[in-house]
C-alpha cells in the first residue's frame, strides 16, 4: 500500500468508525439476515453449511421434501454392483446440528416482491435473501410416449433414489443375452459424461454376470464428453470396436435420435431402426427445476440467468440460483460445480449483508468417470472472472492424457473415491 | 503485543459496532481454499482413501508443490491441470490458509507390528527432516503423520522410479530401505505414518 493510499484507507476507516457511532443502533434494529434455501441437494446443502460456517449470525432455513438425499454421483457404481445403495444416502442431521432449520416440505411458490415463499402446506416464510437450487426437470414427451408415468417402469435414473433402484432391479432380472438401451439427450444436460460412465459400469456388470448381453447407446449427439478416453476404455475392457463388443454407440448422424418408445412392447424407435430391448434407460432432455419456472426465474433457454459473481437472478432481486438450474457456463452442470457455486454465492450473500463488495476469485470443477474397477479418467478446470463473467483459466484444466498409463488411471480411481467421500462430507457433514 | 494500525482500527470499529452481530465478510484466501474442499476435504483434511490432507502443511512446501505441478515437474493426475489455474499470489494465499488449519486424522487400517517396525525405520532414516514422526510443519517437508497411505505409497513409488525429484539424501535413504527390505520396508513406514492419530 502506498503512503497515499494508506492515508486514504485510514481516513476511510475513521469515517466509517465515526458514522457507525451514530448509526449502529439503527443498523441493528433493521438488518435482519434470514436466508431461505430451497432444495437440499448438492447446491442447496453446501450453501446452507457454508453460510452458517462463515457467519453464524445468519439465520438459515433449508427446505427439502425428502428426508434423505441420494447422490447421483457414484450411483453408476451401484448399478455395477460395486457399492451399496446405502452408501449413496445422506441425512440432514449434521446440518441441523449446525443450527440450520430444516423443513421437510415442498415449495410451491416464491413471491419476489413480498420476499416470501409458500410451502405446500400453505404456510409462508419471509426471507431477506433466497437461494434456489432445485436441480433439473425433464422435458416430458420430447420423446413420444415417454412421460412421468412411463418413467416409473422405464427409468431415467437421472435423479437418484427410487429411479436408481428400479434400473438396478431390471438389470438384475435381465436374462444373459439381453439388450440394454441407454438414450442420452442433446446438450446441455446434467453431468455430460454420466451416461457414458453408466454404459461403462453396466458393461462391467454384464461382463461379470451376463456376458452374452449388449448395450446400445442411442445418442442425440455427434460427439460426447471425454469421448476418446471412454472409447479407449471400452476397447480395453469391453471389446469396443469388435464384433463381440458389449457396447455399441450410435451417433445422431447414424440415426441415434430416439423418436418414440412403446412402453408395453419395449420397442424404442430411433431414426436408424426400431430396437427391442430388455432394459431401457431413457435420459430425456432437461431444463431447470420446476420451481424455477413457477417463480419466473428462467429465460427462453429454460435455465436461469444469474450474475456470475453473486449468483443473484438477473430477473428477480434477492433470489439467487445455483447448481444445475443456473446458467453458469462455462461451468458444467455438475455436482462439483454446484458445490463450488454454492460457496461463492454464500460468501457473496454475507458480503452483501455487510455492505461489502462480493469477492469471487475462482471456482473449480473436477469430474471423474469410472470405466471399470481401478480405471478412471477425469476432466478438470479452474475458473476465474473476466468482466464479471466466469471464464476458464488460460492454460489450466483439461482431460486425462490419452496416453496415460494403467497405473495413473488406477490412481484416478482412488482419487475418484476420495472425491466422493470428501465432497459428501463437505456438503452433508 | 503490538497491534498494527489497520488491526487497531478494525478492533475499534468492531467495538463501536457492538461486534459479533456485524460479521466479517469472507476473505479471498478462504474463498480460494473453499474450492479445494471437494477433493481435499473441508479445510484441507481429507477423508481418504487416497487424496492427501493439505491442512497444516508448511507454506513453503505447499508453494513448492504447486510450482512443481504447474511446470509438470511432479507426476500428477489432476493437480498439474489444477495448479495452472492459479497465480503466484493466489497460491501464497492458499498456502497460508491451509497452514492455519488443523489436520484432522481419520482412522486408517494399519497393522501395529508393521507400524512399530516402521517407527524404527523412520527414527533411523527420516526423522531428521520429517521431525516428530512426520508431524512437524516447521521443517518445510511434507506432512507424513496420519497422511493417507495410498497417497504416500504412490509418492514413494514416484521417488524410487526417479519420476519425482527429491534431495539426494532422501533418495539414497529410501532406496536403501527398499533394497535391503524390498517393499516390506516401505510398507512398514507407511503403516507407521498411517497409524498416527
Ligand atoms: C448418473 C449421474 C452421475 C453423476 N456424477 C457426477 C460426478 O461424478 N461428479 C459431479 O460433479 N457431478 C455428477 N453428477 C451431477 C450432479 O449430481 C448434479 O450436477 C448435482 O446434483 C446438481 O446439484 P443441484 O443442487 O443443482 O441439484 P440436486 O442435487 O438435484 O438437488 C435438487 C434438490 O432440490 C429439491 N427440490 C426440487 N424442487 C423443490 C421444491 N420446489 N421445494 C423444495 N425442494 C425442491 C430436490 O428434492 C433435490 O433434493 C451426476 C449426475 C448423474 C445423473
Amino acid at each position: 500500500m502506498s503512503a497515499h493510499s494508506r492515508r486514504h484507507f485510514l481516513k476511510l476507516s475513521l469515517a466509517t468508525a465515526a458514522s457507525s457511532i451514530i448509526h449502529a443502533p439503527l443498523i441493528h434494529a433493521t438488518i435482519s439476515k434470514h436466508v431461505v434455501i430451497i432444495g437440499g441437494g448438492i447446491g442447496g446443502s453446501t450453501a446452507a453449511r457454508y453460510l452458517r460456517k462463515m457467519d453464524s449470525s445468519i439465520k438459515v432455513t433449508l427446505i427439502e421434501p425428502k428426508s434423505h438425499y441420494t447422490t447421483c454421483f457414484m450411483s453408476n457404481e451401484f448399478l455395477a454392483g460395486l457399492r451399496s445403495f446405502k452408501s449413496l444416502e445422506f441425512s440432514y442431521h449434521k446440518l441441523a446440528e449446525q443450527g440450520i432449520s430444516i423443513i421437510h416440505d415442498y415449495v410451491v411458490a416464491i413471491d419476489a416482491d413480498k420476499q416470501s415463499i409458500t410451502r405446500s402446506s400453505g404456510d409462508t416464510i419471509h426471507y431477506d435473501r433466497c437461494i434456489v437450487s432445485p436441480g433439473i426437470d425433464f422435458k416430458w414427451n420430447a420423446i413420444e410416449g415417454y412421460d412421468e408415468t412411463t418413467a416409473k417402469d422405464i427409468p431415467h435414473a437421472y435423479q437418484a433414489g427410487q429411479q436408481t433402484l428400479t434400473l438396478k432391479k431390471q438389470l438384475d432380472a435381465m436374462r444373459n443375452g439381453g439388450t440394454v438401451i441407454i438414450a442420452p439427450p442433446a446438450n446441455p444436460f446434467r453431468c455430460p459424461p454420466a451416461p457414458y460412465e453408466r454404459a461403462s459400469q453396466i458393461a462391467h456388470y454384464l461382463k461379470m454376470h451376463k456376458p452374452k448381453s449388449k448395450i446400445i447407446i442411442l445418442d442425440d449427439k455427434e460427439e460426447f464428453s471425454k469421448q476418446k478416453l471412454f472409447e479407449a476404455g471400452w476397447k480395453r475392457h469391453y471389446g469396443y470396436g469388435t464384433n463381440h463388443s458389449i457396447i455399441e454407440w450410435v451417433s445422431v448422424a447414424q440415426g441415434g435420435h430416439v423418436e418414440s418408445i412403446n412402453a408395453k412392447s419395449h420397442i424404442v424407435s430411433a431414426q436408424a431402426d426400431d430396437f427391442k430391448a430388455d432394459v431401457i434407460n431413457i435420459i430425456p432432455p432437461q431444463q431447470a427445476g420446476k420451481l424455477a419456472f413457477t417463480a419466473g426465474l428462467t429465460d427462453q433457454s429454460g435455465w436461469c440467468p444469474v450474475d456470475h459473481k453473486t449468483f443473484e437472478s438477473t430477473i428477480h432481486k434477492n433470489i439467487h440460483v445455483i447448481g444445475d438450474s443456473s446458467i453458469s457456463s462455462p461451468l458444467p452442470k455438475s455436482g462439483y460445480a454446484a458445490n463450488s457455486e454454492a460457496k461463492v454465492c454464500a460468501a457473496a450473500i454475507i458480503s452483501l449483508f455487510n455492505g461489502d463488495r462480493p469477492l469471487a476469485p475462482s471456482l473449480i470443477n473436477t469430474c471423474y468417470s469410472l470405466l471399470a474397477p481401478n480405471d478412471a479418467i477425469s476432466v478438470a478446470m479452474v475458473y476465474g472472472y473476466k468482466n464479471d463473467k466466469i471464464i476458464k483459466m488460460d492454460g489450466a484444466g483439461g482431460l486425462t492424457p490419452n496416453d496415460t498409463s494403467d497405473h495413473m488411471r488406477q490412481r484416478e480411481a482412488d482419487y475418484a473415491h476420495s472425491w466422493f467421500n470428501n465432497i459428501t462430507h463437505d456438503i452433508f457433514g | 503485543m503490538t497491534v498494527s494500525k489497520p488491526v487497531k482500527y478494525t478492533l475499534m470499529s468492531c467495538l463501536l459496532f457492538g461486534l459479533n452481530a456485524h460479521a466479517v465478510s469472507p476473505n479471498k484466501a478462504s474463498l480460494l481454499a473453499n474450492a479445494c474442499a471437494g477433493c481435499h476435504g473441508p479445510n484441507g483434511s481429507s477423508q481418504g482413501p487416497a487424496t492427501p490432507s493439505i491442512a497444516e502443511m508448511s507454506p513453503v512446501y505447499f508453494i513448492e508443490s504447486m510450482s512443481a505441478f504447474k511446470t509438470d515437474e511432479r507426476p500428477a493426475t489432476v493437480m498439474n491441470r489444477i495448479a495452472k489455474g492459479y497465480t503466484k499470489e493466489q497460491i501464497k494465499l492458499m498456502a497460508d490458509f491451509f497452514y492455519s488449519q488443523k489436520m484432522l486424522r481419520t482412522e486408517q487400517l494399519t497393522d501395529p507390528a508393521m507400524a512399530s517396525l516402521g517407527e524404527t525405520l523412520h527414527a533411523a532414516n527420516c526423522e531428521k527432516c520429517h521431525a516428530k514422526g512426520g508431524r512437524e510443519s516447521a521443517d518445510d517437508s511434507g506432512l507424513l503423520a496420519g497422511q493417507k497411505i495410498p497417497y504416500l505409497r504412490y509418492t514413494i513409488q514416484d521417488i524410487l522410479n526417479g519420476d519425482r525429484a527429491v534431495s539426494r539424501k532422501m533418495f539414497k535413504r529410501l532406496s536403501s530401505i527398499h533394497d535391503e527390505l524390498d517393499s516390506d520396508g516401505i510398507e512398514q513406514l507407511l503403516h507407521y505414518y498411517g497409524s498416527q492419530k
